[in-house]
């Protein structure tokens, strides 16, 4: 346990180095470079590794080299901005040291004009062979949760939208991605079009940003959906104009926001805090704290309050429920509104789990999916269950199948699902032919 | 601004591999969508189950073209069977979130490391081609009229992409005024309806589904020789997308929807592209505010805006009847 605490104090102080040398190089701008240091620190003092080489490989062919200094300072210098490749020769590396990650060996970074791009290559002992596969299964149920909490928010929004409209909203992760783009954009202070204001702390900025999510979500209601059903649009036609809206979304935003994976400023190289064998950073921690209380005040307000009543008597019955009096069209503008709310909170806390691009939302659009169609289309807590059990399975199965293919094995399962039990686990059975 | 290159880059497009790519796709999506009113949300797993079979079996394999291209077609009928025995006796959305979770899982298995030694990861496959380029009729040189024209690569498999494409035409024209396309539509108008004279729904759909994917996975095979060489995120959700925008720009449930819709929107794309990058040059545009790389996002943001706006003011596209898109079904 020491060695880990020991790993984390490492990574703190090497944040703190890069941050330090972001602040030295923004100075000197002018042409672009990669660089880094190798060190450990070892009972807080800190190690440096000298004689170390590392690779860089760009674009147009470029590769270069260089050898880490006395105190494991090493720098490239780069002939453009582009997407580079960095990679560290552990051969040289004295013994019992290694990368705590052994599948970092190669990082790709991409370098900014006029940037010096600092890279991290986290030094230590190899955590990730020791652990028993009952602390790593413990370490994924942990983070598994917190994604499947993160689902939860956009997917019980989806689900509401779905219950009371019909519609199938296929640009419900641009929802999600514009709560995390902007939360980025005020708490930097760079948002588009308008002059730098420099920037809020991170809670203020992303309150604001899920009130702007809640405006987004009316006018998406107000402007679009709700003359559609008065013109009498087709659930399938909806669905066709909610992907259009998606697609013109997602590479709008890319245009706003670059293809670039961002951090917000103020959550960058957070520390882990472990309780028994699950290590977590403490934004993990009261980012699922903070999806809890929502979620259960979301499933209060369903519960308890006339228009969370209202809300699902539409859902049911739309039109039992205008015949008894509920203003149908009232309903559904507050469905909109609190689901982009909630989509906008799951981007908000996915920003923070995994960083800020462009298409965050539509890459977990159709884990959603998959989340809803599980818990049953249309129902609530449907929703939050398939979404929890979702998350949950996607991060456990990387015990098994490799990384990079955890998605298939969840939307495997979605397939599967629909062959054994089609209307999910709360749903209702309906079907046709 | 240089309006005879725009233009000459516009007539090219009209008649040019992608055209003929989308077109195959659309034509597919058309037996599916327009005809049996079948949400099929992942014809680019088609597109890519045909492209990689044929491409996996001459470069990974080293086994003769023809045989590739069978098992791109077998390919492709499995795929249809397997979408449609779980999803086609539920709700129309059921088979449209399953279609598009099956071609992105088709995706990322092609584009991991773990299979990378079978198709090659983000790289795709290259060096297949070469079998069917040994079969070109046309002598080496280039076929021009001014500056409009062709080399004899892009001639020969522009020629039999376009046979494809009339083909393909044919075969859903004969098909739908056959006894049998006519009770396509009519699942289309009334499921119930039809079932409850007797006809075996499920079955009519399965079959919807299968020749609409091997007619788009025929667009598989043409892009892959076309290129002569793949890559996994061309087969990504935007490709169906695509395809529906040009169903829909077209006409669905009509034979030419398609063909139309394809030369019509690639014709749009490339006078976007093109105008927007000259005006860039020409200093009409302020490189602040539009940079070059940053114009093709733009061609994403008119697709997207296309779609919606015909979907909301004229769902039956241009050649389409109004009366007969059942955009309603369940």
């Amino acid at each position: 346990m020491r060695k880990r605490v020991a790993f984390f104090l490492a990574a703190l102080v090497s944040a703190l180095v890069v941050v330090l040398g972001m602040g030295a190089s923004a100075a000197q701008a002018d042409g672009e470079s990669i660089f880094g240091f190798l060190f450990q620190t070892k009972k807080a003092e800190r190690v440096a590794y000298p004689g170390v080489q590392i690779t860089v490989k760009g674009p147009k062919g470029f590769s270069d080299k260089a050898t880490s200094d006395k105190t494991g300072k090493w720098s490239v210098d780069v002939p453009g901005p582009g997407t580079y490749t960095v990679s560290i020769d552990t051969k040289a590396l004295p013994k019992g040291v290694n990368l705590t990650d052994e599948s970092k060996k190669s990082l790709k970074v991409p370098v900014l004009v006029d940037q010096d791009k600092p890279v991290l290559f986290p030094l230590g002992k190899s955590t990730r062979v020791v652990e028993s596969k009952w602390s790593q299964a413990a370490q994924l149920i942990a983070e598994g949760f917190r994604f499947g909490l993160i689902m939860a928010l956009a997917a019980v929004g989806l689900s509401l939208i779905f219950g009371t409209t019909g519609l199938t909203n296929f640009a419900h992760g641009e929802l999600v991605t514009l709560g995390a783009l902007l939360t980025w954009w005020i708490s930097t202070g760079n948002l588009p079009f308008l002059p730098d204001f420099g920037g809020l702390q991170f809670f203020p900025a992303a309150a604001i940003a899920l009130v702007l999510c809640g405006l987004f979500g009316w006018a998406n209601d107000a402007w679009l959906w709700a003359p559609l059903r008065r013109r009498g649009t087709g659930l399938i036609a909806a669905m066709i104009v909610s992907i259009g809206l998606g697609i013109f979304l997602r590479y709008f935003y890319l245009y706003l926001f670059t293809g670039n994976t961002r951090q917000y400023p103020d959550y960058q190289g957070a520390k882990g805090i472990d309780i028994g064998p699950i290590s977590l950073a403490s934004v993990d921690y009261w980012s699922m704290a903070v999806a809890i209380v929502v979620l259960l005040g979301t499933i209060l307000a369903l519960q308890k309050t006339r228009i969370g009543k209202a809300t699902r008597a539409v859902s049911d019955n739309p039109a039992l429920a205008a015949a008894s009096g509920i203003d149908v069209d009232t309903v559904i503008r507050v469905v909109w509104i609190s689901g982009a709310m909630l989509a906008g909170l799951a981007g908000v806390l996915l920003g923070l789990a995994q960083g800020i691009n462009f298409q965050m939302g539509f890459q977990i659009l159709l884990l959603i999916f998959a989340a809803v169609t599980l818990g049953g289309l249309g129902t609530a807590y449907g929703a939050l269950v398939g979404s929890i059990v979702v998350g949950m399975f996607i991060s456990v199965s990387t015990l098994w199948i490799p990384v990079e293919l955890k998605n298939v094995g969840a939307l495997g399962i979605l397939i599967v699902i629909l062959l054994v039990r089609p209307q999910g686990i709360l749903g209702r059975a309906q079907r046709v032919g | 601004m240089d309006w005879s290159r725009i233009i000459i880059n516009a007539l090219e497009a009209s008649i040019g591999l992608q055209t003929v790519v989308f077109a195959l796709a659309a034509i597919g999506l058309n037996v599916h969508f327009g005809y049996t009113g079948l949400l099929n949300f992942g014809q680019s797993g088609f597109l890519a189950v045909a492209a990689y079979g044929l491409a996996v079996t001459v470069a990974t394999f080293d086994l003769p073209m023809w045989l590739g291209i069978l098992i791109g077609l077998a390919g492709a009928v499995v795929l249809a069977l397997l979408l449609g025995i779980p999803t086609l006796r539920l709700r129309a959305d059921y088979l449209a979130i399953v279609t598009i979770a099956a071609a992105e899982i088709i995706r990322l298995t092609v584009r991991s490391v773990t299979f990378e030694s079978t198709f090659g990861g983000s790289d795709g496959r290259q060096a297949f081609a070469g079998g069917f380029y040994d079969l070109n009729p046309y002598p080496v040189r280039e076929y021009n009229i001014g500056n409009f024209g062709f080399n004899e690569r892009q001639m020969w498999i522009l020629t039999v992409g376009w046979i494809l494409v009339a083909l393909s035409c044919l075969v859903v024209y004969l098909l739908m005024r056959s006894p049998w396309g006519r009770v396509l539509k009519a699942i289309r108008e009334d499921e119930d309806a039809v079932r409850s004279l007797g006809k075996n729904v499920y079955a009519y759909k399965m079959q919807s589904l299968i020749i609409g994917g091997v007619l788009g996975c025929l667009g598989g095979f043409v892009y892959a020789l076309g290129q002569a060489s793949i890559q996994p995120d061309i087969f990504g959700t935007d490709t169906t997308f695509f395809a529906y925008t040009i169903l829909i720009l077209g006409g669905a449930a009509r034979v030419g929807g398609p063909v139309v819709g394809a030369m019509i929107f690639w014709v749009i794309l490339s006078l976007s592209d093109n105008i927007l990058n000259e005006a860039i040059d020409a200093g009409y545009i302020s490189k602040s505010l539009i940079s070059t790389t940053q114009v093709g996002q733009f061609r994403f943001m008119i697709v997207g805006l296309l779609l919606m706006l015909l979907m909301i003011f004229r769902p039956q596209g241009i050649f389409g009847d109004r009366r007969e898109i059942a955009l309603d079904a369940r």
